[in-house]
């Protein structure tokens, strides 16, 4: 019923992915002791072409994924299953972990992660990547690295992929 | 899912996705902090009427390892004796505010019979000699990761050799298997099957292990239990080992990729005449760390993926 | 005093149906005919549309007093069966105490007499203690009006035993009646072997050991020539075995419970112990085998094998939960739902041809014809109606019945001359 609008195409979703590298390296003085963790499912894919650009502008960190369902606030409320198995190929301890999604919503999701991400180590610090800020935040979560901020209302959906941003 | 009381209750779409959630609880199981809170503020009982100490642990493990809250009750029998039902023995332990019961009892058929007395989910750890879901669940996770079959167990070929009668662990296994596609054969004497097997999947039955052991691709190993002898079962331990038991011989012509398993306890020397630590193919310890997380699995199916709400609404 | 006329009724008896009235006084049957005229005392029973016959029989009732009475008393049980259209039941034996000396026996029939619902006759056991090791005080036992001896519950199971239980009885003029049950070979069976009790999981009771121990007694019945009553006979071999004897002259008869007409083996799948019965549920081509067995007169009679047992008790893993349904209350609506035979053979097998075997054929079963003791049952051939588990008169509720359609129902009992059930409701 509603209708379908493309308000990023591919390029300019590569163009923010490298945008968003160069943040990334600067931010953090040379990347030593920085990994990138997509958060499943959606920030997988997004945390590669992050690890890809960086590798190629730089050079290469440790990129892994974690799934956040078991950690999730509104288990037993609505369905939840957990996506693909979480991989983290790198020691958490000491490092700095880039959490990396593909929309950054209401934060739950992301404080799932915070949580998740801590069962495997203390981490030095941990920062927030996003492709898509929509707005309509419930908890005191805000992205290092920001994509695109785009307004939404909440009856919106937005599906952020490497073939470009759409609200249905 | 409701309940977890047999695998052919639950069907191939239950088993394939707890065996794809079972996944993600052994990555939980091997981070340094292994221990999620998926399932906080939820109670799991764990009701045995039977003793079994490996069972009840791992279902403990499991409960604790996604953060709910525990209970262990030990039913001896002589409490029930004493003119309490099973029924009032339910409804005492469910009054205490209860999300699952996990039930061990030596009567096939209990697990169903609580679950009309309960609104608590109903987890069957082993029913007499019905069924051991989660034991089948195990024992699949096992072959499917050790032979890296996620797809299906499509021309796999599996035999489960011994007391299939008095077996939840074979009629379970039986189910599971070949609901993934594997080709299963018992091996046993007439006296240690079912009187019947028109019910049961398609299974094909042997009594000579020697001319099927060379092209098996799993060699299931049920636990013989010494006094099933005093009933005129088998002969005797020896012959029933001479003609149904791991010898080194038999061990030496199983495929190299072959693997071994048993649900525990293992009865050395009768069905296990070899040391199975000195087998390439053994994965029993494997069975037994898997168990954990595929009970995690089932209760996180049950209790936390809101699958009850989906269904409801 | 005042009497009962029945009016507007059909006549079943074993001269057959047709349409009469019946007049009782004084516990007799005065007249039976057309258009009888209404006496200014009596009490009209408009019978239009349903049958009259004569009350029915059950050789097969488990009254649990004395030992057991959370379960039934002989009160209790004696509302089910008045309920249920039965005039007269035979008490099986396995009470506690057993029903093995004069004293216990004498117990039974004096509750009976003073719930005053029924005519309950004891049954004498075989053996002392039904434990198959010591013959009871048979003539005695006889001598107070016993007639069926058994060990129901049981089978006797050393034939040397019942070899000589059945020569000893020869001049008494009484009936051995035989749970057939190899007990070796049903060792913790809680249902019928087969695929079911193999998936299920469950020890199976083979057709086997029944067949075993009717086809020993019908040979010990060729070489004694005592007569054996086959109690709840339910297998298709069993069927064959008594089929044959009858056709060889000899002195066996046989009954059938409405359950294993009705009910198959598969009902265990959900393991409700309200399926758990003693000889167990079958296969379906084993009904078959039973139903035939009653269409042809190989089966004489229809028993209930009521076996009330308190919820506790059945409430319990299908291993420990005791076997046995209610009968007594359902027996006439489940049989014209599952026998495909007429009306008159159904009652022939509830009525007098138990009444013959159970020796009470000179007050029960008879003709419905002037003279003879009004004891009737009248009731609705054609209505269509469930269990009410709150409605049953049975202390006990385990039947399996619930929420199954039968057909045919009783709606006055007469006892001796008096109404003790009137549109379905006891009157003490």
């Amino acid at each position: 019923m509603s209708s379908e609008k493309q308000v990023l195409g591919p390029d300019d979703v590569r163009r923010a992915v490298t945008r968003m590298a160069h943040e990334i390296i600067e931010r953090n003085h040379g990347l030593a002791g920085v990994a990138l963790v997509g958060l499943q499912r959606g920030g997988v894919w997004l945390a590669e072409a992050l690890g890809a650009e960086i590798a190629r502008i730089d050079h290469p960190i440790p990129v892994g994924s974690i799934d956040a369902s078991l950690y999730r606030d509104d288990i037993g409320l609505r369905p939840v299953s957990p996506g693909s198995v979480s991989d983290i190929p790198f020691g958490v301890d000491g490092t700095t972990v880039v959490l990396v999604d593909d929309v950054l919503y209401t934060g739950r999701t992301v404080k799932a992660a915070l949580d998740a991400i801590t069962d495997y180590g203390r981490p030095a610090a941990v920062q927030l990547a996003v492709l898509v800020d929509r707005g309509h935040r419930e908890l005191p979560i805000r992205p290092d690295f920001v994509g695109k901020n785009l307004p939404t209302s909440s009856s919106e959906q937005v599906v952020a992929t490497a073939e470009g941003v759409v609200i249905s | 899912m409701k309940h977890f009381r047999s695998i052919s209750e639950a069907g191939p779409d239950a088993l394939r996705r707890l065996l794809d959630i079972a996944d993600h609880m052994a990555e939980v199981n091997r981070r340094p902090n292994p221990k999620v809170p998926a399932l906080r503020g939820k109670t799991v009982c764990n009701v045995f009427f039977e003793d079994s100490t490996r069972t009840r642990l791992s279902f403990e493990t499991a409960a604790k390892r996604l953060s709910a809250d525990t209970m262990n009750f030990a039913v001896s029998s002589s409490s029930v004796n004493k003119g309490e039902s099973l029924r009032d023995t339910i409804e005492t332990i469910a009054a205490m505010g209860i999300d699952a019961f996990v039930i061990r009892h030596k009567s096939s058929g209990a697990p169903w019979q609580i679950s009309q007395w309960t609104t608590a989910s109903v987890i069957n750890a082993g029913d007499g000699w019905h069924a051991h879901p989660t034991q089948a669940l195990l024992d699949a996770y096992t072959i499917r990761t050790a032979l890296n079959r996620t797809d299906s167990f499509d021309g796999l070929r599996i035999a489960i050799v011994g007391d299939i009668k008095h077996s939840r662990v074979a009629r379970s296994d039986i189910q599971a298997f070949t609901m993934l596609g594997a080709d299963v054969t018992l091996v046993a004497p007439k006296t240690l099957l079912p009187p019947s097997l028109d019910g049961f999947d398609p299974v094909t039955v042997t009594t000579d292990l020697d001319a099927i052991i060379g092209d098996l691709d799993v060699l299931y190993l049920l636990r013989m239990q010494r006094e099933r002898m005093n009933e005129a079962l088998v002969p005797s331990l020896r012959e029933y080992t001479s003609r149904f038991g791991l010898t080194p011989e038999r061990a030496a012509r199983l495929p190299e990729h072959a693997l071994i398993m048993h649900p525990g306890p293992m009865n050395r020397g009768v069905e296990m005449a070899v040391d199975p630590s000195e087998l390439p193919g053994s994965v029993i310890t494997q069975q037994v760390t898997n168990g954990i997380a595929v009970r995690m699995a089932v209760l996180f199916d049950l209790l936390g993926s809101g699958a009850n709400l989906e269904a409801e609404s | 005093m005042s009497g009962i006329l029945i009016s507007g009724g059909d006549v079943i008896d074993r001269s057959g149906r047709r349409r009469a009235d019946v007049r009782i006084a004084d516990g007799t049957i005065v007249e039976v005919g057309d258009a009888l005229a209404a006496g200014p005392d009596d009490r009209v029973v408009d019978a239009a549309g349903l049958v009259v016959s004569p009350g029915f029989v059950d050789l097969h009732t488990h009254l649990r007093e004395p030992g057991k009475e959370e379960a039934e008393t002989i009160e209790t049980g004696s509302r089910a069966a008045a309920k249920g259209g039965y005039t007269c039941v035979v008490a099986m034996p396995n009470t506690d105490p057993t029903q093995d000396s004069v004293s216990v026996v004498e117990f039974v029939r004096r509750q009976g007499e003073v719930a005053g619902l029924c005519d309950v006759r004891p049954s004498g056991s075989i053996t002392v203690g039904r434990r198959g090791d010591q013959l009871t005080p048979m003539a005695e036992l006889a001598a107070v009006g016993v007639h069926l001896f058994t060990d129901d519950g049981n089978g006797v199971q050393d034939p040397l035993l019942m070899r000589r239980a059945l020569e000893y009885a020869l001049d008494l003029g009484v009936v051995l009646a035989q749970h057939c049950e190899v007990a070796r070979l049903t060792e913790g069976a809680v249902m019928h072997e087969g695929h079911c009790c193999s998936r299920l999981g469950l020890p199976g009771w083979p057709s086997l050991a029944e067949e075993l121990m009717v086809y020993r007694d019908i040979e010990l019945v060729r070489i004694t020539g005592a007569p054996v009553h086959i109690l709840h006979l339910s297998t298709a071999g069993s069927v064959e075995l008594v089929r044959r004897a009858k056709a060889d002259g000899l002195p066996v008869t046989a009954e059938a419970t409405p359950h294993h007409i009705s009910l198959t083996d598969e009902l265990l799948a959900g393991y409700s112990s309200l399926y758990k019965v003693n000889p167990p549920l079958r296969t379906m081509a084993d009904v078959h085998a039973v139903r035939e067995g009653l269409a042809d007169g190989t089966i004489d009679a229809i028993a209930t094998d009521h076996a009330p047992h308190a919820p506790e008790t059945k409430e319990q893993p299908l291993d420990q939960a005791p076997p046995g349904m209610l009968g007594l209350e359902t027996a006439l609506g489940v049989c014209i739902a599952h026998l495909d035979v007429p009306l008159e053979q159904i009652v022939a097998a509830m009525s007098w041809q138990p009444a013959a075997i159970a020796g009470v054929g000179d007050r029960h079963g008879r003709p419905v014809a002037a003279g003879e003791p009004a004891n009737l049952t009248v009731f609705d051939p054609t209505v269509e109606w469930e269990v009410r588990p709150a409605e049953l008169a049975s202390k006990s509720r385990n039947t399996p019945y619930i929420g199954v359609p039968l057909r045919g129902r009783v709606r006055h009992t007469i006892l001796d001359g008096t109404l003790v059930v009137v549109d379905g409701a006891a009157q003490r």
